[in-house]
């Protein structure tokens, strides 16, 4: 079983890896071009060589990235090439405004869709209907024309919620809960949408089984069946699911932050791609991909714990 | 290892399928499982031989082997005196017009998005040779489905019917072997009469030969002229029909026979005494024999 | 062989109601039909926007900063600059139109090619791309878009070629997936022995399973571009030359408080687009789909079925057997069915009957079959008995006592029987085992649920039953999972499972037709002493009349949901009534071991 775990492991590490150094090669291949950017247009040819000698840019690209790599390693993941602030320190301010995002929207998502999964799928009838109507509709609408919906109507048409800013949990919980409830809420429908369904799914799917059907008539009741014996074969596909909808919520919040104007890793990105600041882009896709390779790690620990036909690999 | 109980038959003709020693390890590397170990049979022009054995006994991967849609990891397989077991996709197809195939699953070996017409135009296509209408209604009538079934799809036809239609194909290019893989086990009881009928028909008027799979030992009595009783990928019996399902030689042939009930309330009371005498004996043979200190096969 | 048969369809081909093309499906669904028309009246005004409206979007008229929406030459009000919002609207729609086109092509032909050459190929090569597919899935989308802009500023082809980079993998697992099943499927194997080359197979056989999947992914698919292109404008990655529904939104959004209403177009133009996408994404899969799924009707419908049922006084005559009943007299009858009626319900809401009226009679001790060809409602009653039929089926009539106790009238009481003193043995041993539980966790559970006892009286109740069942080292088994264990094993534990409640009566749904003969004597043998020992009756639901010779003492003969003969096991087998049972009889002679 640990075997498994390692090997799954080491697998999201070297995908980790690739999509860094791609991603690297994305943004410091064209060295010349990132020098320019910094130095404006009227930069004569002598300036750009001396700009790009002096942030290391004429080295080879395998050079500059395991360079890059140990820097990752120490901590130190260079400085924005406009403010003169170093990525980390960005990195570190802005990363608890994000995960003020991330993790309140995964614990409630995950509770009220297996709610609503077990729910839809076990009654059927109207309620199945109507969470599939909703939730198709809500996986449909992008994540930013909700945020956009919401501002309208909760912070313009009837002002309930502040529109925009964070306020840290230190200075002031219940401000701080005031203002990542629009922003939650705009990432809570996509993600409810997405995994509410999932959960249906693997509970029709597994309700179906003849495994359930000889249960019931060795006489176990229906919530025991439910509960103990369907959850957790349909837990499988569901916690799966989860890892997705991880990845979709890290698009969304690069948008909830700039509609809401939270300043989080999203906004962070979004400034500095504009502004062709790429080592700060470097660390904000280095802060994503390692959420998303704990997320990962977590399903799959988890689905090994479950489900003991994956502990054969 | 105990050698086959192998009673020859009057035969003199060449065979025109032999299979020779054929061996098959499932799982290369370290350990891997024989599937098939050692397997030696010939078939004449217009016989039925048939292949018997419970699950695991290898007689699916044999029948798949001939086909060309399994490997072979040793011995050899030979249609007509040539060598048909490492040829490749293209030579294969060269002699698809001479074995044809009659699968178990009347639900998914014909394709549900084709017409019966398109189905059956196939075979034909593959070989270059031009079918037309004529060719499909003198299969379909050869099957007993009516002319019109052309038109239709798989989906609107019962099992058995869809077994006709997978016959048809099979005759199509009126091959010299057709490997019947159980073909009438997932069919009801009477279903299965007629469509063996239909089996035994067809052999009569074209003279085709017939490799038939089975676990039955029931059903391929009624249909083979001899056959062959596979355990754990080895032939443990091979001789006339009436004589191995009757009064086999072979301890575990016997044990199969007794084992399958039959319709006769007073008759199975006896058999299954019978059988339960025969085990007591075997165990008590082994137990003999062990104390012995011998292998008993 | 005969032409005559009774199999046959109806003779006459069944007039051909529905259209063969998917499109004149479509067509016929109403919610497909509007989505479709919505989609093309958005492009064609697109297309033609010079003729529609002849503001220029990019020109800014100082008079109309702010304009609210019908102000005379603003259909839909003006943004902060002075642009007209409807003129925006309309051209910007070629924009979307572009970023989809460019999505689809690069996505659909990357992945399809892709998905088909891994799912045939399989192997290495599946290996290889499996992995690629990991690594592009494994950032979110406009994570990427974001920081590409970084290096290559506002070209948004580009950034859609990259997004179709992006998503072609969500096509890649669906076509492989498809042909990965469509590959096992006994017609591919056909076609190879039939002769066909590779391409023709892929082309004939596999392409054409994948089209369905294909097309209504692709239709989310769009969905998907239409959203990342208006994400980017929005968040202002895109060209501010260049009007696109994105950054109409995005403009009026920084512009909200002094123009509110300003956001109410683009959004709702981008809303419906999408939404009209996927729902005819929907509407395709139901043109696709020859057949929807059986309906389920409310307890109300059922109930209110049921009335009529009776009122309409459609009673069926009792099914006369021709043989009387064994042994009459008896009457420590413990199981009694009289006219049980049931059925499914049809998509049109009308109720097809499965079971026509079924009279049964089963004595303490009794072995009795129920034996009959598919179709003929044998496992109907069986569930019924249990009470596990599915969710759809509904119970027109009649009653099953157990021991005096309408088990269909009182849902109480049925639940209490269940388990404790019905039990069940299935015919596939190993899909009815819990793959999450081991042997022991399942066994102890099951006993526990009917009976008060603690884990450790229940395990040392479960050991000697597991031997006694003939699974030698039960110790160790107990704590195997099921997919650790053999078919017969499987069969046996079940065995077990149902017996160790102590139950009265056992319905066995053909419990030995999954296994091998030789296993399947040695369990009939198993059946018939554990019978013996605990006074146990059973109900033997099989299609083999050699079961039925070897075990049973009382046989019923279904047909058509109708019992048509019943009788003591010799008298039906040496003389036998109805041609329904000769016929069995004679086939099942036809294929055994001696002669006749």
């Amino acid at each position: 079983m640990f075997f498994t775990l390692l090997k799954k492991l080491l697998r999201s590490a070297v995908v980790l890896l690739i999509v860094l150094f791609a991603t690297f090669a994305l943004m410091f291949g064209n060295g010349e071009g990132i020098a320019r950017g910094i130095l404006g247009l009227g930069a004569n040819e002598q300036d750009i060589q001396n700009k790009m000698q002096q942030l290391g840019l004429d080295r080879p690209l395998l050079v500059q990235f395991w360079d890059w790599l140990t820097g990752v390693v120490t901590g130190d993941l260079g400085k924005s090439y406009f403010t003169g602030e170093t990525v980390s320190s960005a990195l570190q301010n802005r990363l608890p405004v994000t995960l003020s995002l991330v993790i309140p929207t995964v614990i409630i998502a995950v509770v009220i869709s297996v709610f609503l999964g077990v729910a839809a799928a076990y009654y059927g009838g109207w309620l199945d209907r109507t969470v599939q109507t909703a939730t198709g509709i809500g996986a449909a609408i992008p994540g930013f024309i909700v945020g956009v919906a919401l501002v309208f109507a909760f912070a313009v048409a009837i002002p309930l919620f502040p529109a925009t800013g964070y306020v840290p949990f230190t200075t002031s919980p219940a401000g701080w809960v005031a203002s990542i409830t629009l922003p939650v809420i705009t990432l809570l429908i996509g993600s409810i949408a997405g995994l509410a369904a999932q959960v249906r799914g693997a509970v029709i799917d597994t309700q179906s089984r003849d495994f359930v059907r000889t249960l019931r008539a060795r006489g176990v009741s229906e919530a025991a069946i439910v509960f103990r014996h369907v959850l957790r074969t349909a837990s499988g596909p569901a916690i799966t699911a989860v890892g997705l909808i991880v990845i979709g919520l890290l698009g969304g919040v690069v948008f909830a932050e700039q509609i809401f104007a939270l300043p989080g890793i999203g906004q962070l990105l979004n400034l500095s791609a504009q502004s062709g600041d790429v080592e700060m882009v470097m660390g904000c896709v280095l802060v994503m991909t390692l959420i998303l390779l704990i997320v990962n790690f977590a399903v799959d620990t988890a689905n090994v714990l479950l489900n003991p036909k994956a502990r054969i690999s | 290892m105990a050698e086959p109980v192998v009673n020859v038959g009057k035969r003199q003709a060449e065979p025109i399928l032999s299979v020779s020693d054929l061996e098959f390890t499932f799982g290369g590397r370290r350990g891997g499982k024989k599937v098939i170990d050692g397997v030696s049979f010939d078939l004449h022009a217009g016989e039925t031989l048939s292949l018997v054995g419970e699950s695991g006994s290898g007689k699916t991967t044999i029948g798949r082997a001939i086909l060309g849609l399994a490997p072979v990891t040793g011995g050899s397989i030979t249609f007509r005196g040539e060598r048909v077991d490492h040829l490749s996709r293209r030579q294969r197809r060269g002699i698809a017009r001479h074995i044809q195939v009659v699968f178990q699953d009347p639900y998914s070996s014909l394709n549900p998005a084709l017409n019966v017409e398109d189905i059956l135009v196939e075979p034909l296509r593959a070989a270059g040779v031009s079918g037309g209408r004529e060719r499909i209604r003198e299969l379909l009538d050869a099957v007993g489905l009516p002319a019109d079934a052309g038109q239709r799809y798989a989906r609107e036809f019962s099992g058995g019917q869809r077994q006709r239609i997978a016959i048809a194909r099979a005759l199509a290019m009126e091959p010299e072997v057709i490997i019947c893989d159980e073909p009438t086990s997932a069919l009801d009881v009477t279903t299965q009469a007629r469509v063996l009928d239909l089996i035994k028909d067809i052999q009569q008027r074209t003279g085709v030969a017939y490799l038939f799979i089975s676990h039955d030992l029931g059903v391929v009595k009624a249909i083979s002229d001899r056959i062959a009783v596979l355990y754990a990928g080895q032939i443990v019996e091979l001789g006339q029909a009436h004589k191995v399902s009757t009064n086999p030689d072979h301890a575990y042939t016997r044990r199969l026979q007794l084992a399958a009930p039959i319709a006769d309330p007073k008759r199975q009371r006896d058999r299954r005494l019978q059988r339960l005498d025969v085990i007591e004996l075997e165990e008590a043979t082994r137990l003999a024999a062990l104390a012995v200190g011998e292998e008993y096969a | 062989m005969s032409a005559t048969d009774t199999e046959l369809p109806a003779t006459a081909p069944a007039p051909r109601k529905k259209s063969r093309s998917m499109l004149g499906r479509l067509l016929r669904n109403p919610l497909g039909a509007i989505c479709l028309a919505f989609l093309l009246l958005v492009m064609v005004c697109g297309v033609f926007a010079g003729l529609i409206t002849s503001i220029d979007p990019n020109f800014s008229e100082l008079l109309a900063v702010n304009a609210r929406p019908f102000s005379p030459g603003h259909l839909l009000g003006a943004d902060a600059s002075g642009r007209d919002t409807f003129a925006r609207l309309l051209y910007g729609t070629r924009a979307t139109m572009t970023a989809c086109a460019i999505v689809l092509v690069v996505s659909l032909v990357l992945g399809v090619t892709a998905g088909l050459v891994a799912g045939y190929y399989r192997g290495r090569v599946e290996a290889v791309m499996d992995f690629i597919a990991d690594v592009i899935m494994s950032l979110p989308g406009i994570v990427m878009l974001i920081a590409l802009y970084a290096v290559t500023g506002p070209n948004m082809n580009l950034a859609m070629t990259i997004f179709g980079v992006i998503i072609a993998p969500t096509y890649f697992r669906l076509v492989r997936a498809v042909v990965v099943s469509v590959r096992s499927e006994l017609y591919v194997d056909a076609a190879k022995v039939v002769g066909l080359s590779d391409a023709r197979i892929l082309s004939r056989h596999i392409l054409w399973a994948v089209r369905g999947p294909v097309t209504i992914h692709s239709a989310g698919i769009l969905a998907a571009g239409i959203a990342i292109q208006a994400g980017v404008s929005f968040i202002g990655l895109g060209d501010p030359t260049v009007p696109s529904w994105g950054t109409v939104l995005g403009d009026a959004f920084a512009n909200i408080y002094r123009n509110p209403t300003g956001v109410i177009w683009p959004a709702l133009l981008i809303s419906l687009s999408i939404l009209a996408l996927v729902l005819l994404g929907n509407a395709l899969r139901d043109a696709m789909q020859a057949g929807g799924s059986t309906p389920r009707m409310s307890n109300k419908q059922k109930r209110r079925l049921a009335a009529t049922a009776d009122r309409a006084g459609i009673k069926e005559p009792v099914s006369t057997p021709a043989a009387p009943a064994a042994a009459a007299g008896r009457d420590d009858v413990i199981l009694s069915i009289r006219g049980l009626r049931m059925g499914y319900p049809n998509p049109d809401g009308e109720v097809r009957e499965v079971l026509h009226g079924i009279d049964l009679d089963v004595h303490r001790g009794e072995v009795h079959g129920l034996v009959g060809e598919s179709g003929s409602g044998k496992s109907q009653i069986a569930f019924a008995i249990l009470g596990i039929l599915p969710r759809e089926a509904v119970i027109l009539g009649g009653s099953i006592s157990l021991s005096h106790e309408d088990l269909l009238a009182d849902q109480a009481a049925q639940r209490r029987a269940r388990g404790r003193r019905i039990a069940y043995i299935p015919q596939e041993p190993m899909s009815n085992l819990d793959p999450s539980f081991t042997i022991g966790a399942q066994l102890i559970y099951g006993l526990r649920a009917v009976r008060k006892m603690t884990k450790r009286e229940a395990h040392a109740h479960l050991i000697p039953l597991l031997e006694r069942v003939g699974i030698r080292d039960a110790e160790r088994v107990m704590k195997l999972y099921p997919h650790e264990i053999s078919g017969g094993m499987a069969q046996r534990v079940l065995i077990c499972g149902a017996v160790a409640t102590d139950p009265e009566i056992i319905v066995a749904d053909e419990p030995t037709t999954a296994l091998d003969v030789t296993v399947q004597a040695e369990v009939l043998e198993l059946l018939r002493e554990l019978t013996r020992e605990r006074g146990l009756a059973l109900v033997l639901v099989t299609h083999n009349l050699g079961v039925v010779a070897d075990l049973c003492e009382t046989v019923s003969v279904m047909r058509e949901g109708r019992v048509v003969e019943l009788g003591d096991v010799h008298g039906l087998f040496e003389n036998p009534q109805e041609d329904y049972t000769k016929n069995l009889l004679a086939s099942s002679k036809r294929v055994e071991m001696l002669e006749y």
